[in-house]
């Protein structure tokens, strides 16, 4: 094997008692392009922001070429050899494409930046790369895709050695992403060393060398693409705990209800494929798939946070329409949101405000709950849910994240909700929480809810659900019931060739 | 020290009374105060009077800055409300169309600011430039370029007339103040206002009608804007389109953030604002009466106002937690609040 061009080995990194980086070692070789893969949350971008020198690191040793480097901050980083491009390109729009080039290092002639030679130099430059355009143009003339190989372009000549993209074809066609692939291809030619990271395996397998999964800030392993199927890599990327499958089936027996809800060909032009989908009463519905796939998306839109191109919805037999949320609270509609802190709670409000703002919307701001109602209300919660705070005039962002999730949950309990919608309802909460809420999930649909929940953690979606649907390139791509709900079977829907091509 | 004694021991309270004192200091006959024609004169009685323009923009502010919005027009709708109030008394029209006239102008005002930032989504700060520019100019248009004075009772009476003993605009100021305490505090509205202030994607999820809210807020900004242009018309007798309610705007903010509401939205207090704007013309008043030349003005109230957003700032309250650790903690940065993305990371 090659000499690694940049090696990581046994990295750590802590931000205050939080572990994000655990003893995380990779290898880059000359000439490769090495996938990096993980869900959100793994450690990805923090290990990048470590070889780019945009955090420093706890603990381990970044070698490039064999020597030890410290890179102190991303422009020494770049200067050594290690460029960066994100996936919102980091370029200057009101710019031209010359000046983005070359910014910071014009060349200079009786010392004034030489324009003229600055165009030249940006042409040529771009020609390598097959792009023949006007570069006196402004930068945001051009398409994203331009805008990238621009990025790539830059990055390349300022250092040379080892490119990392972060998502770049994330806003990428299919054509965009086959130059932007024929690209990547020459400069491995040329022996650069590339690191890709993306939530499309297709991609992985058309263009990377090797991957490298992470999983919760530790290094699943490193393996040549050829060695690895699609199912083997899914399994790396989502865990696997096969093993006690069965004995954790809580949902499986559950009979579900009449029919609540039901979407028919409900769709939004490049967040969600046409889909149907019939939400019964005391049913969990559960939604797998690897970031990006769409499940964030389609929960906004039954929520009526984005409205669908077409679609119609049905709710308890009456035709319904989603405009705004409030059309679904109207609805008996609930939404907890992934992202808590921006979507979810409101920080400087209290514990009882937070609870009862859901409830006071639905009644309108000219008929305000009591101040006893509402105390009541929010002890009730408080017990009920074992929010643990200080009281209920604690402003909620003192509250840790399990917590804060149970406030928003009983923000909606006491709405009476016929309809739960949780996005990521265990993300980024202690153990202790976690099984709470699970529990509380199981609770809510005996006593007749219907619920939606998209969740990350296959063991917790295998755990509750009464079907799960299974998400791909924004498309339901497949559904199992009963039985056939296990960790394996839902791996398995998700690492399943195309068949068809994506929106 | 109870409870309720505490929260009367606000640093508004204290200041505005060490600048009441400054001023008895410096001119023995302030806190003296007459009656004549059943009417009450007296240097405190002019504090109240000459800021309660201040004080109305201030209430609407308050609303506004509780969203996390700002509104810089308010002076310039003062003087279209002048201008119309006055060029329509000018003609003969009666006094209740005139103000309803008015009023109905400072609202549509709002509207118009409010629909720029609710429905375009743009930043308060240059929504509400554009008709603080253009505003004085609409004013201007009505008036024709001149100074249009008049001599209806009726809206002098507003001005500089008095009632129960006390100047109109100190009974306009109080009466606004009481309502719109209590319509914000009475109903849900303070509570919705805040917590659109506090994360406006969150307060959409759970239902509120974020847009109509914040339209509504930036329209009774502006009624209270031209609440005030009327009263500052009615005193002068005239409506002056170049400089009634210059830089008032900067004042009413002033006055919100000394009141105690953070320009990062959320809790807020209208009382509290009121208050502001009084210690905000108490020292005005005050560099008046005892006899310093004006331009001392600005320097002693730049320096004053240091001094009150010092003791207000995070950092004292920082210190005080640890001098007085029974108190509640200091805020924390707050979330930043984007608008409303999936963390997919997916392709939009």
């Amino acid at each position: 094997m090659a000499e690694p061009l940049l090696s990581a080995a046994h990295i750590d990194k802590s931000f205050l008692d939080n572990k994000v980086l655990d003893d995380v070692s990779m290898d880059l070789l000359p000439g490769e392009v090495h996938a990096l893969l993980g869900e959100n949350g793994a450690g990805k971008s923090t290990l990048i922001k470590i070889l780019t020198g945009a955090y420093t690191h706890d603990s381990g040793t970044i070698l490039l070429e064999g020597r030890p480097v410290h890179p102190r901050d991303t422009k020494h980083a770049q200067e050594m050899g290690v460029g960066t491009v994100y996936q919102e390109v980091n370029l200057l729009p009101n710019m031209t494409v010359a000046e983005n080039l070359y910014i910071g290092r014009q060349p200079r002639r009786f010392g004034l930046v030489d324009s003229r030679k600055m165009e030249r130099d940006a042409h040529q430059l771009l020609a390598r790369y097959q792009l023949d355009i006007d570069v006196g143009a402004q930068l945001d003339t051009y398409s994203v895709a331009v805008q990238q190989i621009i990025a790539i372009a830059r990055a390349v000549d300022i250092s040379g050695k080892v490119l990392i993209l972060d998502e770049p074809t994330a806003s990428l066609d299919q054509h965009e992403v086959d130059v932007l692939f024929a690209i990547l291809g020459r400069l491995k030619a040329d022996g650069m060393a590339i690191v890709f990271i993306t939530h499309f395996l297709d991609q992985v397998y058309e263009i990377a060398d090797r991957v490298t999964v992470l999983r919760n800030g530790k290094r699943v392993g490193s393996h040549p693409i050829q060695d690895l199927d699609r199912m083997e890599l899914v399994k790396m990327m989502l865990g696997q705990a096969l093993e006690h499958d069965e004995a954790m089936r809580i949902g499986k027996a559950r009979q579900a209800g009449e029919l609540y809800a039901s979407f028919r060909n409900y769709a939004l032009s490049g967040k969600a494929a046409p889909f149907d989908l019939d939400l019964h009463k005391g049913e969990i519905v559960g939604v797998a798939g690897l970031l990006g796939s769409g499940r964030t998306e389609m929960a906004r839109l039954l929520f009526g946070i984005d409205r669908p191109d077409s679609g119609e919805l049905t709710v308890a037999g009456q035709k319904a329409r989603l405009r705004e949320p409030r059309d679904a609270v109207a609805l008996g509609f609930a939404f907890a949101p992934e992202d808590r802190k921006i979507d979810g709670i409101l920080g400087d409000l209290t514990v009882r405000e937070n609870i009862m703002i859901a409830l006071q919307a639905r009644q309108g701001w000219t008929r305000p709950l009591s101040q006893k109602a509402q105390v009541e209300m929010a002890d009730h919660f408080v017990k009920a849910l074992d929010i643990r705070t200080t009281g209920i005039e604690q402003p909620v962002k003192f509250l840790s994240g399990g917590n804060q999730q149970k406030v928003v949950l009983a923000r909606w309990l006491a709405t009476n909700p016929r309809l739960l919608i949780l996005d990521e309802p265990t993300r980024g909460i202690d153990v202790g929480a976690h099984a709470e809420i699970i529990r509380m999930i199981n609770a809510l649909c005996d006593q007749g809810m219907s619920l939606f929940v998209i969740s990350s953690e296959l063991d917790e979606i295998v755990a509750y659900s009464s079907r799960v649907l299974v998400l791909r390139d924004r498309a339901i791509s497949g559904e199992l019931r009963g039985a056939e709900i296990t960790q394996g079977a839902i791996m398995e829907m998700i690492a399943a060739q195309h068949e068809v091509q994506p929106l | 020290m109870t409870r309720p004694m505490r929260s009367l021991v606000k640093p508004q309270f204290v200041a505005l009374a060490l600048i009441l004192l400054l001023n008895w200091i410096l001119f023995p006959g302030f806190f003296s105060f007459f009656v004549r024609d059943g009417r009450i004169y007296g240097s405190l009685i002019d504090v109240l009077n000459r800021g309660a323009p201040v004080a109305i923009l201030a209430i609407g502010m308050t609303a506004v800055i509780a969203t996390r919005g700002i509104d810089l027009s308010v002076g310039a709708v003062m003087a279209i409300a002048g201008a119309v109030a006055a060029t329509m008394v000018g003609d003969g029209t009666p006094l209740f169309i005139v103000l309803m006239a008015a009023l109905g102008v400072g609202l549509l005002c709002g509207l118009w600011n409010g629909t720029l930032v609710a429905v375009l989504g743009l930043q308060p700060i240059i929504a509400t430039l554009i008709l603080m520019v253009a505003g004085r100019g609409i004013a201007q248009t009505i008036t024709e370029g001149f100074i249009v004075t008049f001599n209806d009772p009726g809206l002098i009476f507003l001005g500089s007339g008095a009632m129960l003993g006390l100047p109109t605009p100190i009974i306009i100021m109080a009466t606004l103040a009481v309502l719109a305490t209590a319509v914000f505090r009475l109903t849900a509205l303070g509570l919705f206002v805040q917590s659109i202030g506090v994360n406006e994607s969150a307060s959409t999820y759970a239902g509120l009608r974020s847009r109509a809210l914040l339209i509504g807020v930036y329209a009774f900004a502006g009624f209270c804007a031209a609440t005030s242009g009327i009263i500052a018309a009615a005193d002068i007798r005239g409506a002056d389109a170049n400089n009634v309610g210059l830089w008032l705007e900067l004042d009413a903010i002033l006055a919100v953030v000394i009141g105690g509401t953070s320009l990062m939205g959320g809790r807020f207090s209208i009382p509290m604002s009121v208050v502001g704007a009084l210690i905000i013309q108490a020292m005005n008043t005050g560099i008046l009466v005892s006899g310093f030349p004006p331009e001392f003005n600005l320097l002693v109230k730049a320096a004053l106002i240091i001094v009150i957003l010092v003791v207000q700032s995070p950092l004292a309250g920082r210190i005080w937690y640890f001098v007085a650790p029974s108190r509640e903690r200091p805020p924390d940065d707050r979330p930043s609040r984007t608008t409303a993305t999936s963390a997919e990371g997916g392709p939009k």
